[in-house]
């Protein structure tokens, strides 16, 4: 109980920052008064139980999963089922991403306004699902990527160079309309249950592989996962 | 308006979105893997907190700081306000000359925005934790937070800046990745696939559809912006700067203490 009060005092904590800046702006820039504040005072209260519960969940339910499972992908020695399971993790979290689908859309208008598809709402759809196709795709390889980095030790930094070098280049040639938008779509895929998930996950398998750094081997998953779209994103613009 | 049938609402929201990702996990957990976590309730009952968290930090996002923030965003990056003019036809003739200067305001609220936005994302704080606890504590909870923050808020209104000028964006994001690789050969080897990562992570719940408002609303009123073209972008500066400011802070930690170890060293020379 003593625990739940201090966590909720940290949120709170947390909050307040936010809370600052929009009072500031609406009294001291705008100069208008707060609307709804009952509704306001609420919904602040509905943060704040909600970010306590979440970190609770998170220690109990979200971190052992993701690293019992590391440690059991790692005694267990097959690669096959690992990398799979990597794949589908980073595919099936991004596929039903809220914001995913949101910037899909989005994407799909912009295109019929560039003229690269016809301007009919069924032509507009299958772009938009292409797209959602293509980043959830492109994210069960970043994991994949990242995992087989994490088993065979290789240095970060030369893949991920190696891959902005590659948005680099494809930017040259990409369709002026979907850059902005490639370079987006790495931002909104990673959501936040896939985090901590995909973080214990990288974690528990470097802890648990001899001669492993967790904290050289086991982060950058979620960098994979944020570069790859960038570039799935130009090729998918370039293609149709 | 019935508050229980809103966070029921939200609640099966997000038990949609938890619903693949649960399938997965416990697909392979007894599939594949074959064998029971070592307390299987507990991990059951964190999903649970998980679920209900999220949906009432939705919610609560949704009654208080979404339509508040976009209105903001959108009276901040309004001519009327920008311009000091009263009407749509002042607006017309004054318009002609735009100076980036004048958004000051919106620079501002970007740069605020950004980083107390950052502080409250639910994401970070799960990398942070993790990572004050792989590094033993060497890395702080706090300083990484922050650090993240500052990038965020540098990135946010940075991207501004572009929307007004009308920049194109590609040379700020490769301008970013040059000042990115330089880092990486400087900066201390632990930090790097953190940094790295924290990009990705900064961006989620809270940020997104604050940042999203605000570029849309900049590139509606800028004459001379397309929505279409200039309004995306801005997410892309707040994932790339984070990188640079983590790896700048460890730079900084790493001289503090190499300066630090040289002191007490003098002091225990001069001692001796």
């Amino acid at each position: 109980m003593l625990k739940l009060m201090w966590s909720m005092l940290s949120s709170m904590r947390d909050l307040l920052p936010i809370v600052l800046v929009i009072l500031f702006f609406q009294f001291f820039v705008l100069q208008q008064p707060l609307p709804n504040v009952g509704q306001l005072l609420l919904g602040v209260l509905f943060v704040i139980i909600g970010l306590t519960f979440f970190i609770h969940g998170l220690e109990q339910g979200l971190f052992p999963i993701g690293e019992s499972m590391a440690n059991a992908f790692a005694r267990k020695g097959s690669v096959f089922w690992l990398v799979t399971f990597a794949f589908c993790l980073g595919f099936g979290t991004t596929v039903a991403e809220p914001a995913l689908i949101a910037v899909a859309a989005e994407a799909a208008s912009v295109a019929a306004n560039g003229h690269m598809i016809e301007s009919t709402d069924a032509a507009r759809l299958q772009y938009a699902t292409g797209l959602r196709l293509t980043v959830a795709f492109s994210v069960g390889v970043a994991i994949v990527i990242g995992v087989v980095r994490i088993l065979k030790g290789w240095p970060i930094h030369w893949i991920i160079i190696g891959g902005y070098l590659l948005v680099v280049v494809m930017t040259m040639f990409a369709p002026k309309e979907i850059i902005g938008i490639a370079y987006d779509s790495g931002g909104v895929t990673t959501s936040t249950i896939t985090v901590p998930l995909v973080t214990a996950l990288g974690v528990g398998l470097a802890s648990s592989i001899r001669g492993r750094n967790p904290m050289i081997d086991g982060f950058g998953l979620i960098a994979f996962a944020s570069l790859t779209p960038i570039i799935f994103v130009m090729a998918y613009g370039m293609i149709i | 308006m019935d508050i229980f049938a809103q966070l029921l609402n939200t609640t099966l929201g997000t038990l949609k979105d938890v619903f693949p990702i649960a399938v997965i996990i416990f697909g392979f957990q007894f599939f594949v893997i074959r064998k029971k976590p070592a307390n299987l309730p507990e991990i059951l009952m964190g999903f649970v907190w998980v679920v209900i968290g999220l949906s009432f930090f939705l919610l609560g996002l949704e009654w208080c700081l979404f339509p508040l923030g976009r209105l903001m965003a959108e009276q901040l990056t309004d001519p009327v306000f920008i311009h000091g003019v009263e009407s749509a036809q002042q607006l017309a003739t004054a318009v002609h000359t735009i100076d980036w200067l004048d958004y000051y305001w919106v620079y501002l609220f970007a740069f605020l925005i950004g980083f107390s936005t950052t502080i409250a994302e639910p994401s970070l704080m799960a990398v942070a934790i993790k990572a004050h606890e792989v590094s033993g504590g060497a890395i702080g909870v706090w300083g990484l937070r922050i650090a993240v923050a500052i990038g965020v808020a540098v990135g946010i209104s940075l991207g501004c800046y572009r929307i007004v000028v009308g920049d194109p964006i590609h040379w700020y994001i490769i301008a970013g990745y040059i000042v990115v690789v330089i880092q990486t050969t400087f900066a201390p080897k632990m930090i790097i696939p953190l940094a790295y990562d924290s990009g990705g992570v900064t961006t989620s719940t809270v940020t997104v559809p604050l940042v999203a408002a605000l570029g849309l609303g900049l590139s509606e009123t800028v004459p001379g912006r397309n929505p279409l073209i200039d309004g995306f972008g801005l997410i892309a500066f707040a994932s790339l700067f984070p990188v640079i400011s983590v790896m700048a802070y460890a730079q900084l930690s790493e001289i503090r203490a190499r300066g630090q170890k040289k002191a007490a060293e003098k002091r225990y020379k001069e001692e001796s």
